[in-house]
């Protein structure tokens, strides 16, 4: 395998349940994602993004198939050797925010640091804040911040451990449109200084942010487009 | 992450949810508190009783009359009259007997006794000079009854302490019992015990008086009081007394006796049991408790690991391993029985305090109960939080983001 691709999945199935009640999400995937690529997968709800997703995320492992990820075979890794993966090299941006409400925002950003047990996490989290434009609201709660600004928070935890690869899942889902272009704004900033980005959207008009969109129907790809 | 970290979110989400916090700790709390005041009071009671029974010298026999089983009823040990003034001049023999230091009748019975001052309700015993030895007892004032008492059938008395306060009486003044005039000759010293069996509130009088003008019963005796002449002596001063009652009583088979003999070690045994079997029977309730309290620990995990799954989801996702979440979870179940149990000691010491003021009932706190309670309850919240804490760990990181 060549060194500059950050992903490589070959023929990845990935079967959910068993006997006749079993349904392949994902059937002999083939992808390819280079480092400092920018990539939209596209697709209907049921056409397997979601499954992709997960395993793109090192959240589960391939049923056939390998995942080579920065070079390192993980489809046959534990869920310890899988956390750390996630961990070290993967930042994850979702749909619903997933931000702890107790905490405030630098607290948040701060929380993949403490499964690492990093030194600094403060000023870490304050340059990732920093990096989104959100400088100036460290100690708000989430509650205090509005949809845009929370998934900005997101995108700093996403951010902060200096991951190979941020993997959003609609990160504009549950943004107005006027949000979803600063959020948008901020990924693609990101992507020009060089980070692997890889969006889950069904929505098209966030698929131009990346530099390839592709497009999947019954967990295969059926359309490949550069833009 | 680190041991501290994750004491440190533990203990983040407890004060997220104080009341249920709270809630849970009591649980514990009083389970260890009713571990350490019900121990405590048993120890206490079994203390009291030991000091009672040593009190009355550890050398001390005691003879009962047989059961009387007339028609088929059985009236229980001491119901026949088959001891009598006999028996004692036979036990007085030094030949037959040289392991008895000294023998003492007593016959006795409830008496109102009447001074000028007041009446009081008290147990007098009919007995002879060895009772002062038998019992252990020295006098604080006067004399103590004399063998020419027992003979000339004497009007005297000897009063307990308490007995001779609370009638207001002192060596020399008269008291009635059942109407007759007795004459205080001498006062007790003080045991210090008190409560039921009283050994400062009793009056004693000539054994032969009490047969004849008091209780009845010709020369016949309730019991006959022996003290051996050591600790050491006891077996031998057992069977030396057997074996003259046996004689005097011409019975040839020791099983056909009509006597019973007990020693102050069978009876202090006895009642270490009943009051340990007692001991055990309240901690055991009061341990069932701690374990229902247990449940409550793991029932508010369970609830818990519920609630916060996509917060689960989210930690995994960020890259928390199962073991960091099952630390997590095991850590806050631990903080608190720990906290609990801690405060259930603290409860526990406060009864221990407040109880004998308030209620006159003793309470005796070892370390061993204490240490434990809490030993149980720490390792009970372990325990009960294992399996959430399992659950949380095992949970699958997709489908917990998806729970919101």
């Amino acid at each position: 395998m060549q060194t500059d691709n950050l992903i490589q999945i070959e023929s990845v199935t990935k079967v959910y349940g068993t006997g006749d009640a079993a349904v392949a999400a994902l059937r002999d995937f083939s992808l390819t994602v280079t480092t400092g690529e920018s990539l939209a997968v596209m697709g209907p709800s049921g056409s397997g993004k979601s499954t992709l997703m997960n395993i793109l995320g090192c959240l589960d492992t391939p049923s056939a198939g390998s995942y080579w990820f920065a070079g390192q075979d993980v489809s046959r890794l534990n869920e310890t050797q899988l956390a750390h993966v996630r961990n070290r090299r993967i930042g994850f941006v979702f749909q619903q925010f997933q931000l702890l409400p107790k905490l405030s925002a630098w607290r948040n950003v701060e929380l993949p640091l403490l499964y690492r047990n990093a030194r600094d996490r403060r000023s870490l989290a304050l340059h990732a804040l920093d990096q989104v434009g959100l400088g100036n609201r460290i100690d708000h709660r989430p509650n205090q911040l509005s949809g845009g600004q929370q998934q900005r928070v997101a995108i700093a935890r996403a951010l902060v451990t200096d991951p190979d690869l941020i993997l959003a899942d609609e990160p504009t889902g549950n943004l107005d449109s006027a949000s979803s272009r600063d959020v948008l704004a901020v990924l693609r900033e990101l992507n020009e200084q060089g980070r692997t980005i890889v969006i889950i959207t069904h929505d098209p008009e966030v698929a131009p942010v990346a530099k390839r969109t592709v497009h999947m129907r019954d967990g295969q790809m059926v359309d490949e487009v550069a833009a | 992450m680190s041991l501290l970290h994750t004491i440190e979110t533990g203990l983040r989400s407890l004060l997220g949810h104080r009341l249920r916090s709270v809630l849970t700790t009591l649980g514990i709390l009083f389970g260890v508190a009713a571990v350490i005041a019900t121990v405590g009071i048993g120890q206490a009671s079994s203390d009291s009783v030991t000091a009672r029974i040593t009190s009355l010298g550890t050398n001390l026999l005691t003879i009962s009359a047989g059961s009387s089983v007339s028609a088929g009823v059985f009236g229980g040990a001491g119901s026949a009259n088959t001891l009598t003034m006999a028996d004692v001049s036979g036990l007085q023999d030094r030949q037959s007997a040289p392991d008895i230091e000294a023998v003492a009748p007593v016959s006795q019975g409830r008496a109102s006794l009447v001074s000028a001052s007041g009446n009081w309700s008290t147990t007098v015993s009919g007995s002879t000079t060895d009772w002062l030895i038998t019992n252990t007892r020295t006098l604080s004032t006067g004399t103590f009854l004399t063998a020419n008492d027992s003979k000339t059938r004497a009007q005297v008395i000897v009063l307990g302490p308490t007995t001779a306060t609370n009638l207001g009486v002192g060596v020399g003044d008269l008291v009635m019992v059942k109407q007759i005039p007795f004459e205080v000759v001498g006062i007790l010293a003080a045991t210090g015990s008190q409560g039921f069996g009283n050994q400062d509130d009793l009056a004693v009088v000539p054994i032969t008086t009490a047969q004849d003008e008091l209780f009845g019963g010709g020369s016949s005796v309730q019991r006959i009081l022996l003290s051996a002449t050591s600790p050491g002596t006891i077996g031998s001063a057992y069977l030396e007394a057997t074996q003259i009652l046996l004689q005097t009583h011409h019975i040839s088979d020791p099983s056909q006796s009509d006597f019973s003999i007990t020693t102050q070690t069978q009876v202090l045994s006895t009642a270490q049991a009943v009051t340990q079997t007692l001991t055990i029977l309240l901690a055991s309730v009061a341990a069932i408790s701690l374990l229902v309290g247990g449940i409550g620990v793991m029932n508010i995990m369970l609830v818990s690991v519920t609630e916060r799954t996509s917060e689960i989801g989210l930690r995994k996702a960020l890259g928390a391993t199962p073991g960091d979440l099952f630390r997590q979870f095991v850590i806050e179940a631990g903080v608190l029985t720990a906290v609990g149990g801690l405060l259930g000691v603290a409860t526990g010491f406060a009864v221990g305090y407040v109880v004998p003021r308030a209620a006159n009932i003793a309470v005796t706190i070892t370390p061993l109960p204490v240490l434990s309670a809490v030993g149980v309850a720490v390792a009970v919240g372990l325990i009960f939080g294992v399996y959430p804490a399992l659950r949380a760990a095992r949970l699958a990181p997709i489908e917990a983001l998806r729970a919101q």
